[in-house]
């Protein structure tokens, strides 16, 4: 645990109750954002420098300004009038903390399977790429069509909205 | 072929670009104030009054008709027509404005006044550099600021102000040689009516004849054809 | 340790020295300070040095800019501040300073006042990785291109921001048209990047400009001298047009369509945080350009090298900016819709073309023959898709959804 994680981990959890708790809709969208930069920043921090910056790159870079679009393409960006508390906070709460179990289950599970060292191997772009159309060809090839089905499924949309008009 | 326009344009900025730093045709800029562009000839900007001879209260050719005034399309001209007569340029006593303004704010420089003036008495000046700070008169030019010379007039529209000049001169010289027809008709009547029985009518038509000839050069004494 | 009296200072001075210039003076300077102290020292250093470069950059540009759209436009430029307009831009600047901070009463006052900021640090941050000179390298990350790329991403959010605090529709309408715009092309970006890091084998600037500054004879090996390099380069230029919202891709900044866009509701120095920024991003998109295509450091032709690194970076950046400002006096603006249409209907598939003519170079081996192959499919690739593109479409009758 170096000395940046506190100060990090105070951001990201900051940054991830705002987007909870802030009133204004597009507020919460730019704590999110802050609690991905900080997730990036944590991820520098462990030297998987590949993680941090794609994560700024996708996340900060494409899906925050997905979720603003979101927000504001609907009615999203106004304050609710009913408040912003959910009713069924208690079933919520029950399955949050099944959640966290689970994750909590994983963490402690593997930090007794790793070494007790705190210097991790340096995982160079080159080893990802090797992974990537090496070891793990299947998943990628399987996320390519994920990707090409969603973009041609958004283009269909697209299209019927444009015959809907006519 | 795609991107041949572009290449194109790029190459015309270029050469102005380049060219602007050799040729005065690719850079037409004037570093006003210190240096001017003379303005065109029949430039226009608000009117003046034109004066002969060397003191403007007399030489003004204004002889308050108030055409201007009323052709005026934003009424800008104020004029005060005077009670006394006084002796033109030519000597023939006209009126005079006592007042003559000019509200060049208003003014829209129509040249309508100029072109109704029967006297070539008001003009297109073609100073611009009229801003003042009094906000209450400044803009409201009197008979005073207003009266520029003929001297002034052919500097600035030479051509035109030629023109006028020789057509003035040549009615004025017209009516000259009128006057003196008439004043020689008059002394050969005289004569005549001494030597009356005996020269009879040979003097008579001879007399008629420049009497005929003159009326027709005075009478197309418009102005404004400019 | 370097002893700096004058007379060895003018003995060292060889080239190589001259080079390395800001290197030596660096390390004399942290060598006055204990050990602990200086890396940190280093990095500090480095980086006012850089806040402080770009920023005195950015104002040459400004009235680089002004003066050389005026002699484009067949006028002067500005000429009355200083010799030659030259210090144009500090009275800039101070008017910048001293006019009054307007921001609406609506506004969100926040995110009003961290949009710029955001911007600025964004922007200065994306300049930490571009290799300035030999050595001269403020950060040497292994993937140096994909942090440019990811601080280039961030550049929307704060856009966002802009346009949606000031509570204004133009402010709001320009910031969705900017961002569209920028995301289109930043796709497009990075498909003509990915080609150099296919070839080079790194993601790491500093390895890309040292593959490229090797010499064949007295030809350099840079990237843009070969077919599909000159074709993304076009491509980025193209690219970067856009990104930085430059004309004629200025549709969300035009003053004349949409007011100011996503600047409308922002005065003074706000204001001119926003204008440094962008300027800030050319020269670092310009950077990026320099470094992946044209040799970032090294010299056109191997005997030049006796000019100092650092002097071919900024004289090849200075190009790019002077490209940019030739660009903005030639072309018109263009539409929204005819911007987007170009870059997913021509740009794009021809970056995916290139990167398939890239593979192929890559794997057909050494010899002429690539060469020739290469550029005969992007030739006919880009004359086919030029007559695609430039066929009129049949546009019938224009039916109007809500306007009945």
């Amino acid at each position: 645990m170096s000395i940046a994680f506190y100060p990090l981990a105070v951001l990201t959890l900051a940054g991830g109750l705002g987007a909870v708790l802030l009133k204004n809709t597009v507020h919460c969208a730019l704590a999110l954002s802050v609690a991905f930069a900080g997730l990036a920043l944590l991820f520098l921090t462990l030297d998987a420098q590949f993680a941090g910056f794609a994560q700024i790159l996708v996340y900060v870079g494409a899906v925050a300004i997905l979720v603003v679009f979101a927000i504001l393409l609907t009615k999203g960006s106004e304050t609710p009038e009913s408040g912003i508390f959910s009713h069924t906070w208690f079933v919520g709460l029950i399955i949050a903390a099944g959640v966290f179990a689970v994750l909590g289950w994983a963490v402690l599970q593997s930090v007794n399977a790793l070494p007790n060292e705190s210097a991790v191997p340096a995982i160079t772009v080159h080893d990802i790429g090797n992974a990537l159309v090496g070891r793990y060809v299947l998943p990628l090839e399987i996320v390519a069509l994920l990707l090409t089905a969603a973009t041609i499924g958004a283009v269909i949309v697209a299209l019927h909205e444009k015959e809907g008009a006519k | 072929m795609l991107g041949e326009g572009i290449i194109k344009g790029l190459m015309e900025t270029a050469r102005n670009f380049a060219g602007s730093y050799v040729s005065k045709e690719r850079l037409t800029t004037v570093q006003y104030p210190e240096e001017r562009v003379a303005p065109a000839e029949n430039a226009r900007v608000f009117p003046f009054l034109v004066y002969d001879g060397p003191e403007w209260l007399s030489g003004l050719r204004c002889v308050a008709c108030q055409i201007c005034e009323k052709e005026c399309p934003p009424k800008c001209i104020y004029i005060d027509k005077s009670a006394d007569k006084k002796p033109d340029a030519v000597g023939k006593p006209q009126n005079y404005p006592t007042r003559f303004d000019i509200d060049i704010s208003v003014c829209m420089s129509c040249q309508i006044c100029v072109e109704v003036c029967p006297f070539e008495a008001i003009k297109m000046d073609t100073k611009f550099e009229l801003a003042t700070d009094d906000r209450f008169g400044g803009l409201l030019l009197d008979r005073e600021q207003l009266a520029k010379s003929n001297e002034y007039f052919h500097q600035i529209h030479p051509t035109e102000a030629t023109e006028i000049d020789d057509r003035m001169a040549a009615e004025r010289a017209a009516a000259e040689a009128k006057a003196k027809a008439a004043a020689e008709a008059a002394a050969a009547k005289a004569a005549a009516a001494k030597a009356a029985p005996p020269a009879g009518t040979p003097a008579a038509p001879a007399a008629a004849a420049p009497k005929d000839a003159a009326p027709k050069d005075t009478a197309p004494k418009d102005g404004g054809k400019d | 340790m370097f002893v700096a009296s004058p007379i060895s200072v003018a003995s060292a001075m060889s080239a190589a020295n001259l080079d390395q210039i800001f290197v030596i003076l660096k390390n004399w300077l942290v060598a006055f300070l204990p050990p602990f102290w200086q890396p940190i020292a280093g990095v500090i250093l480095c980086v006012v040095a850089i806040v402080g470069l770009y920023p005195a950059l950015f104002a040459i540009a400004v009235l680089m800019e002004r003066k050389g759209l005026g002699r484009m436009q067949n006028r002067y430029g500005p000429n009355r501040v200083g010799p030659f307009g030259l210090f144009q831009p500090v009275a800039d600047g101070i008017k910048a300073l001293i006019k009054e901070d307007v921001v609406p009463f609506n506004a969100d006052h926040v995110v009003h006042f961290l949009a710029p900021l955001v911007l600025v640090v964004v922007v200065f941050m994306s300049l930490a990785v571009l290799p300035m000179g030999r050595n001269m390298v403020l950060v040497d990350m292994d993937s140096g291109l994909l942090f440019f790329f990811a601080m280039g991403a961030s550049v929307e959010l704060s856009i966002f921001m802009a346009g949606w605090s000031s509570r204004n529709k133009y402010s709001l309408l320009g910031a969705m048209r900017a961002i569209a715009q920028m995301v289109s092309y930043e796709l497009v970006l990075l498909l003509s990047s990915v080609v150099v890091v296919m070839i080079s084998g790194s993601l790491s600037l500093v390895k890309i400009v040292d593959a490229q500054a090797t010499y064949s004879g007295i030809f350099p090996h840079w990237y843009v001298f070969t077919p599909w390099g000159l074709a993304s380069f076009v491509i980025f230029v193209i690219a970067s047009t856009a990104e930085t919202n430059r004309s004629p891709f200025d549709l969300p900044e035009g003053e004349s369509e949409i007011v100011a866009g996503y600047f409308t509701e922002y005065s003074g120095f706000k204001f001119a945080l926003f204008f440094l920024g962008e300027y800030v991003e050319m020269f670092s998109v310009a950077g990026l350009g320099t470094t992946l295509f044209l040799g970032g450091w090294s010299a056109p032709l191997s005997f030049l090298g006796v000019i100092p690194s650092w002097l071919w970076f900024f004289l090849k950046v200075e190009l790019w900016i002077c490209f940019f400002i030739w660009l903005r006096g030639t072309l018109p603006r263009l539409r929204q819709d005819q911007l987007m249409t170009f870059a997913w209907k021509f740009v794009l598939p021809f970056t995916l073309l290139n990167l398939f003519v890239t593979a192929l170079w890559r794997f057909m081996g050494e010899g002429w023959a690539r060469w020739v192959v290469c550029s005969v499919i992007l030739a006919a690739a880009y004359v086919v898709f030029g007559r695609l593109g430039l066929a009129r479409r049949h546009v019938g009758p224009r039916s109007y959804r809500y306007a009945e």
